[in-house]
């Protein structure tokens, strides 16, 4: 651009504003109309796509564990557990998924509460805008990364050898059941996100949280080889309960029940959590 | 529905737990001026600004924003005003281009239009150079420019600059001050909170000073000097430890305490009377104390603040914004 090499001399010697270009800077505008709650949200999930384009790491952050679990547990035990290590992975790819996924959603309420922590959450709720509309707009975001970290998992499967059986199919129907399920949970650690007081408390509280929760599951082993105890734990576990129904789904054997049994988790902690982060948020701080 | 003043508060409070952060604030800022809030930190500046801005809600008292209660039209008030805060508000992670298209988007501007204004903004501000690169690069003096144009994407009636200047080098200062200038040139009022006496005197036409949530003084920076005495005398003694003596020969003399500065050789007298003057010279030559120097003038805004509180208004140590 041309105006790009005129640049410097904005700046002279003096420190003082290119005086013609301040005052057509500060010269009186008007507002536009002002725009709808589609609009604004959508302003907010342009925002959360730049971030995903300016700190992509946020993607490989949650899925380097998993695939080195991925890795790891497929050519160590795998073996030992599934007899072969194809068979394994068959069998461990859906659940890791679901582990990506869910340790994904963490980040929602951490960019949450690193904007709050800025101050930026100052500015959005002091403009006339539709006020949950950063909420909704960050969870385009989510859905986003959700996506993007399932992809990259099962890319890698793919090329490890895993092979669902439902093919092409099995997979998307699994990422809108991921997606669901996340959306769900994610308003744990959005309700989180408003309540702490810094970003890495509620990492770390997160993964108090979710670490226990996705392994005392069947994530990498089937329960029936587990003790009594155990075997009730698990079963009881609703991360089983998504694993399961991916795993069906991946197999092309899903069932109605097995879904639902999936998103009653989600389902209700959407129903407690959603209101009570709306009004932790409109909450003046 | 317009007022002639852009704010009018009356016993204006806001409590945190005990801490009476704002303890009856009364405010009377009139349109299209800068007006200068006062006050060392903790003084109550931001609170009262964040409740001006219907960001916290007042425990007690009214606020009429542009005519508007900031408790009860708080949409009003927003359509009108524009915050910069303290720290910040922009995405570190975003480009400077990227933040202000961001919300001028949110504030219904076009495509091309947000685009335009947004880019308008930056070269008027000296960013364009640094439209293209993450905020997180920028330096502190860059950041506030960019926060600054990120308020005024749409010119609003009233503009709060909380500490604008705290933590910039004095080249980046200017900037902001020529900033700040032209806004009213065009027709914005503009509330600031300094901690910096100089700044309000240089921007402000009325200046509220603030201690402990109080409204302290009132008036235009000349009113607020002369509240004080009419003159102020400045003594300097050739070595430290002449100041003491100079000390007892003026108080004894002219029955006014003086002040000793942060200068181990200076003293500090306000004088009600000018006429004092040539008597604490004499005294002082009279006990043979030399001098450096001796200089009767209007007192200046630190002296005032000393005055008013009985402690001085500027902080111990600079406060430096942190920037990454
Ligand atoms: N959110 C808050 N919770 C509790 N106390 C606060 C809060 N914000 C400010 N305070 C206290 O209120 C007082 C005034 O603070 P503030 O308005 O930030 O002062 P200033 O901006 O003049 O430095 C301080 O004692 C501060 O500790
Ligand atoms: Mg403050």
């Amino acid at each position: 651009m041309s105006d790009q090499k005129l640049a410097p001399m904005t700046e002279p010697e003096t420190g003082a504003l290119f005086d013609a270009d301040l005052q057509q800077a500060i010269s009186r505008r008007a507002a536009p109309r002002r725009p709808g709650p589609v609009s604004n949200a959508t302003m907010f999930g342009w925002r959360a796509l730049l971030k995903i384009k300016h700190v992509p790491e946020q993607l490989f952050d949650v899925v380097v564990t998993p695939i080195m679990f991925t890795v790891m547990f497929t050519y160590l035990f795998g073996g030992a557990l599934a007899g072969s290590t194809i068979d394994y992975l068959q069998f461990l790819l859906p659940g890791i998924l679901a582990q990506t996924v869910i340790f994904t959603t963490i980040y929602t309420g951490v960019t949450l509460n690193t904007d709050i922590s800025k101050g930026i959450y100052d500015r959005f709720k002091s403009m006339p805008i539709w006020g949950p509309s950063p909420l909704v707009g960050a969870m385009l975001g989510d859905f986003l990364r959700y996506t993007g970290s399932s992809i990259i998992v099962v890319l890698i499967g793919l090329l490890m050898g895993f092979r669902p059986e439902a093919g092409l199919a099995g997979v998307l129907y699994s990422m809108v059941l991921l997606n669901v399920f996340a959306f769900g949970i994610g308003w744990i650690f959005t309700t989180l996100g408003l309540l702490m007081r810094t970003p890495g408390t509620v990492m770390t509280i997160s993964w108090i949280v979710l670490m226990p929760l996705t392994f005392a599951s069947n994530v990498f082993v089937d329960p029936a080889t587990m003790p009594g105890w155990l075997q009730a734990v698990v079963n009881a576990n609703p991360v089983s309960h998504l694993v399961s129904a991916i795993r069906e789904l991946m197999a092309g054997t899903a069932t109605l029940s097995g879904l639902l049994l999936a998103l009653a988790l989600p389902a209700f902690i959407t129903v407690v959590f959603a209101p009570l982060a709306m009004v932790l948020y409109r909450r003046p701080r | 529905m317009t007022s002639p003043l852009a704010i009018e508060t009356r016993q204006l409070v806001k409590v945190f737990g005990t801490n009476r952060a704002v303890d009856g604030v009364d405010l009377r800022v009139p349109q299209g001026t800068v007006y200068g809030v006062l006050g060392p930190n903790g003084a109550g500046k931001t609170t009262t600004l964040r409740m001006l801005a219907t960001l916290l809600k007042p425990d007690g008292g009214e606020a009429l924003v542009l005519g508007h209660n900031v408790a009860t039209e708080a949409a009003a008030v927003r359509q009108r005003i524009s915050l910069t805060g303290q720290f910040a508000s922009v995405d570190e992670d975003l480009t400077g281009l990227e933040n202000l298209r961001l919300l001028a988007g949110l504030l219904g501007f076009r495509r091309r239009d947000g685009r335009a204004r947004a880019e308008e903004l930056l070269q008027g501000f000296g960013l364009a150079e640094a439209a293209g690169q993450q905020v997180k690069y920028y330096s502190g003096g860059m950041r506030r420019r960019l926060d600054i144009a990120a308020s005024i994407l749409v010119t609003p009636d009233l503009l709060f600059l909380d500490e604008p200047t705290t933590g910039l080098d004095p080249r980046s200062r200017n900037q902001v001050w020529d900033i700040v200038r032209a806004l009213t040139r065009g027709g914005t009022t503009v509330l600031l909170t300094t901690q910096y006496l100089e700044e309000a005197d240089q921007l402000a036409e009325r200046i509220a000073v603030i201690d402990h949530g109080r409204v302290i003084a009132e008036g235009t920076s000349a009113e607020l000097k002369a509240s004080v005495g009419t003159s102020v005398l400045h003594v300097s003694v050739l070595s430290a430890d002449q100041r003491e003596p100079a000390a007892r020969v003026l108080r004894e003399q002219l029955g006014i305490e003086p002040y000793a500065e942060a200068d181990p050789t200076a003293l500090t007298l306000q004088l009600d009377d000018t006429r004092h003057a040539p008597r604490a010279l004499n005294a002082l030559t009279e006990a043979d104390i030399p001098l450096r120097s001796f200089s009767l003038g209007q007192p200046s805004l630190d002296e005032v603040f000393m005055a008013l509180t009985g402690h001085p208004a500027e902080p111990e140590t600079d406060t430096m914004e942190v920037t990454a």
